[in-house]
């Protein structure tokens, strides 16, 4: 056994002084009482429930809407800090959207064989459909969400790109409302940027990418499955802060060669929709054929250029766990640039070495599905039991093509607030990328995903982690 | 507005007026119990029917007593017009029409589910059964005040409002559809004890029996009654009522959309019938002939206001 690591702590040095972009906070703390601040997290809590702030949670006997447990104490990131990781996320969305251009196109990297051209032919998530099809403004990937986590003061990883549908915008929002209304005396102690532009900046950023038979002021929808979608809630939010439609398939149809809505005056054509169902429910008539959730001919109407799809279909094959481990490959492969933002080591199962390796040292890798999200059917090998160990140790001898490894992280700690006051837990971060043709806009701060377990490593809402508010400080 | 959105706001309403009126009939039946016990089962009966309930409340109970009656009303999750299945199916469409609503509408619709369904997670003992029907009504009235002080007077309150008035109509209708042998010449001294317990009883089912004491004093009669429940347009839940505020909100739509559809002219009609009508000729006609063909006509709008404007296809 390797002694326990030493964790990053983001809110203190290791000889106990506090670092820099947290001392205003630091000092404002030591002067709360400790009741009033518990009072303060119920009222947060309760705050939450009244709104309908929930997410539904799968696989359960019933449809039951829970709280993602919210955490008062902020993570706090300073002015320098972001500047970096700005321009490391930007480096990074540009490179994927590059390579989603290419790989429905002429698939120069294919031919450089710098990615194996069996990881795109055989995935699920590549679309032949989208071949040759060049989406309005040349964008793919609308919105975004990066993954980051931290292992010291300037050592950031991407562990996850999300630019399929990434969820969790919303929180970053309502946790800032919340802060706001609990803590108005923290901001104007603290220069914290505002996130609050986002739905603008989301609306603004769709419109940019109309498609050419948009005549006039584009019409934006949301498409979502419906209520019973874990994140309806923040499909219903989105809309609603955008001021735009929220729609369902069955609202909409082929009409003239344009996806329409049915409203009370009749039908209406839509210009943009920023469509929050996966690929192969989109499209009855070119996908899943059992789909009851998209629309059927909108891929039709797609490729004739008659709607914008946010993201495009197809974008899943540049977030797959299997292509993430070329992902320094592809950044530097379009922009010419070593990465600003390093991949987290991974060992790819379906090489034979790579999958001895991984084999001999369960106990100490993280093993993740390749098309898994949302922390199911991983094996955290350092909190696993050995029973869990073996199990998955058969499956991944059964399948070693469908996981990747990675090491055991040594994720930074951020304070929460406990029955017996702040105490370190691990945390990552998303922040949320919004990509037109004509910028890339990054919200100052994102979504802080938090475990609240002592020790746990895993943050995912759906495996009880909690969130916090994010903020990004002035320089 | 998308016609899924009409169609929620629509039904929305709808079930958040029908849990009122549950609310009422448990309330106006618990009054008749405690003041008259030996006519309590029969009320209770007649409360299951005006509930439109009998046939689901008889396939699992035998008998009318108050305790099964008044769970089966409040908290059977198998009778859909149970207080808490009308708030259940009137929040879920408040969640399908949410970026309709102000955040106030939203909010009080959530509320008033989450502390009913905490308030009915039990059986409802009897004596706290008033407090409970005191708190539902409170929930309920708080949505409306909502919608009442914070929304927009456009398309989205038109379909909210008529829902609310659709609902409305068909609940009073039903009342005097079941109670109209109370109101007929009877065969009994008028002025009895027994005709004055029913009568008060309907108008206390209708929230009433103060402001019909208030136009009419102490001089009751079957004929004032239902003259007061069907075409008094002073009085909320009359029928005449109920349809001038659909004429009116349907009215607002055909302005908004420059559109005229089948159910404005329906819905005039019906208006129209109301206001011409002398009340002695409804009872040379029939009470209860007259009260059954209002029902269809008024289920009959609502269809045709689902189709006119796209709800459903």
């Amino acid at each position: 056994m390797s002694p326990p690591p030493a964790f990053f702590n983001e809110m203190e040095n290791p000889d106990g002084s506090t670092r820099e972009p947290y001392r205003a906070y630091s000092d404002w703390f030591t002067g709360e009482d400790m009741a009033r601040l518990k009072r303060k997290s119920a009222e947060a809590e309760a705050f939450f429930r009244r709104t309908g702030i929930t997410f539904n949670v799968y696989g359960q006997q019933e449809a039951t809407e829970r709280l993602i447990p919210f955490d008062i104490v902020p993570r706090i990131i300073s002015a320098a800090e972001w500047h970096r990781l700005e321009r490391g996320i930007e480096q990074r969305v540009r490179a994927i959207n590059a390579f989603l251009h290419d790989i429905y196109h002429r698939q120069e990297i294919l031919r450089a064989g710098r990615v194996p051209v069996k990881l795109i032919a055989g995935n699920e998530a590549f679309l032949p459909e989208m071949i040759g099809v060049s989406p309005p403004g040349g964008i793919y990937t609308h919105i975004v969400g990066i993954d980051l986590v931290r292992t010291g003061p300037h050592e950031f990883f991407v562990l996850e790109d999300n630019a399929r549908t990434p969820s969790g915008v919303s929180y970053m929002l309502e946790n800032r409302e919340t802060m706001m209304q609990m803590f108005p005396e923290l901001f104007t102690r603290n220069r914290v940027r505002d996130v609050a532009r986002y739905p603008r900046d989301l609306a603004n950023s769709l419109a940019a990418a109309a498609p050419d038979k948009c005549d006039g002021k584009p019409v934006i929808c949301v498409l979502t499955p419906g209520i019973f979608n874990s994140a309806y809630f923040e499909h219903s939010f989105l809309a609603d802060q955008m001021g735009v439609e929220l729609v369902e398939g069955h609202d909409l149809r082929v009409v003239d060669g344009r996806i329409a809505m049915r409203t009370t005056r009749g039908y209406k054509p839509v210009d943009v929709m920023y469509r929050r169902v996966d690929d192969d429910f989109l499209d009855p008539l070119v996908f899943n054929p059992q789909s009851m959730l998209g629309v059927p001919g909108i891929m039709d109407v797609y490729r004739s250029g008659g709607i914008t799809i946010a993201n495009a279909p197809g974008t899943g094959i540049a977030d797959d766990k299997a292509i993430y481990s070329y992902m320094p490959e592809i950044v530097e492969f379009y922009t010419g640039e070593k990465p600003l933002l390093p991949n987290v080591e991974t060992w790819r199962c379906s090489e034979p070495d790579a999958l001895k390796y991984v084999l001999e040292n369960l106990a100490d890798l993280v093993v993740k599905e390749v098309h898994g999200s949302g922390g199911y059917g991983m094996l955290v090998g350092p909190a696993a039991s050995r029973k869990e160990i073996a199990d998955f140790r058969r499956k991944l001898e059964a399948k070693p093509g469908n996981y990747i490894a990675q090491p055991t992280l040594a994720l930074s700690t951020a304070p929460i607030l406990t029955a017996k006051g702040l105490a370190p837990r691990h945390l990552d971060l998303r922040p949320f990328v919004l990509v037109s043709p004509n910028k890339i806009t990054i919200t100052p701060g994102g979504l802080t995903r938090v475990a609240l377990k002592k020790g746990s490593l895993v943050v995912n809402s759906s495996q009880g982690g909690g969130t916090k508010d994010t903020w990004v400080l002035e320089g | 507005m998308l016609g899924k959105t009409a169609g929620g706001l629509f039904w929305m309403f709808r079930y958040l007026e029908r849990c009122e009126y549950v609310a009422r009939l448990v309330e106006a039946g618990l009054r008749l119990s405690l003041t008259r016990p030996h006519a309590a089962s029969d009320e209770w009966a007649s409360v299951i029917e005006t509930a439109s309930a009998r046939e689901a409340y008889l396939a699992r109970n035998e008998a009318f007593g108050q305790a099964d009656v008044v769970d089966f009303l409040l908290r059977d999750a198998d009778n859909g017009s149970s207080v808490l299945s009308c708030l259940t199916t009137s929040r879920t469409n408040a969640r399908l029409v949410r970026t309709a609503l102000t955040r106030e509408v939203w909010e009080a619709t959530n509320e008033c589910w989450m502390t009913v369904t905490g308030l009915l997670k039990h059986r409802i003992a009897e004596r706290e059964l008033p407090g409970a029907l005191n708190t539902i009504r409170r929930q309920v009235q708080l949505v409306k005040g909502a919608l009442h002080g914070t929304m927009l007077r456009n398309d989205i309150y038109n379909f909210a409002r008529i829902g609310t008035f659709v609902e409305r109509a068909d609940n009073t209708a039903r009342i005097l559809d079941v109670k109209y042998y109370v109101l007929l010449p009877s065969t009994l001294p008028v002025g009895s004890a027994y005709d004055n317990v029913q009568w008060e009883n309907i108008l206390r089912s209708v929230s009433a029996h103060r402001s019909f004491r208030h136009i009419h004093g102490n001089e009751t009669s079957a004929a004032a009654i239902a003259n007061f429940l069907i075409l008094d347009g002073r009085m909320p839940r009359s029928l005449a009522f109920c349809y001038g505020k659909i004429n009116e909100n349907l009215g607002s739509l055909e302005t908004e959309y420059g559109e005229r559809h089948p159910c404005h002219q329906q819905a005039s009609d019906t208006l129209a019938k109301l206001r011409g009508q002398d009340i002695n000729a409804v009872f040379e006609r029939g009470l209860h002939e007259y009260i059954g063909e209002f029902i269809q006509q008024n289920n009959a709008l609502g269809f045709r206001i689902e189709a006119d404007y796209r709800i459903n296809e």
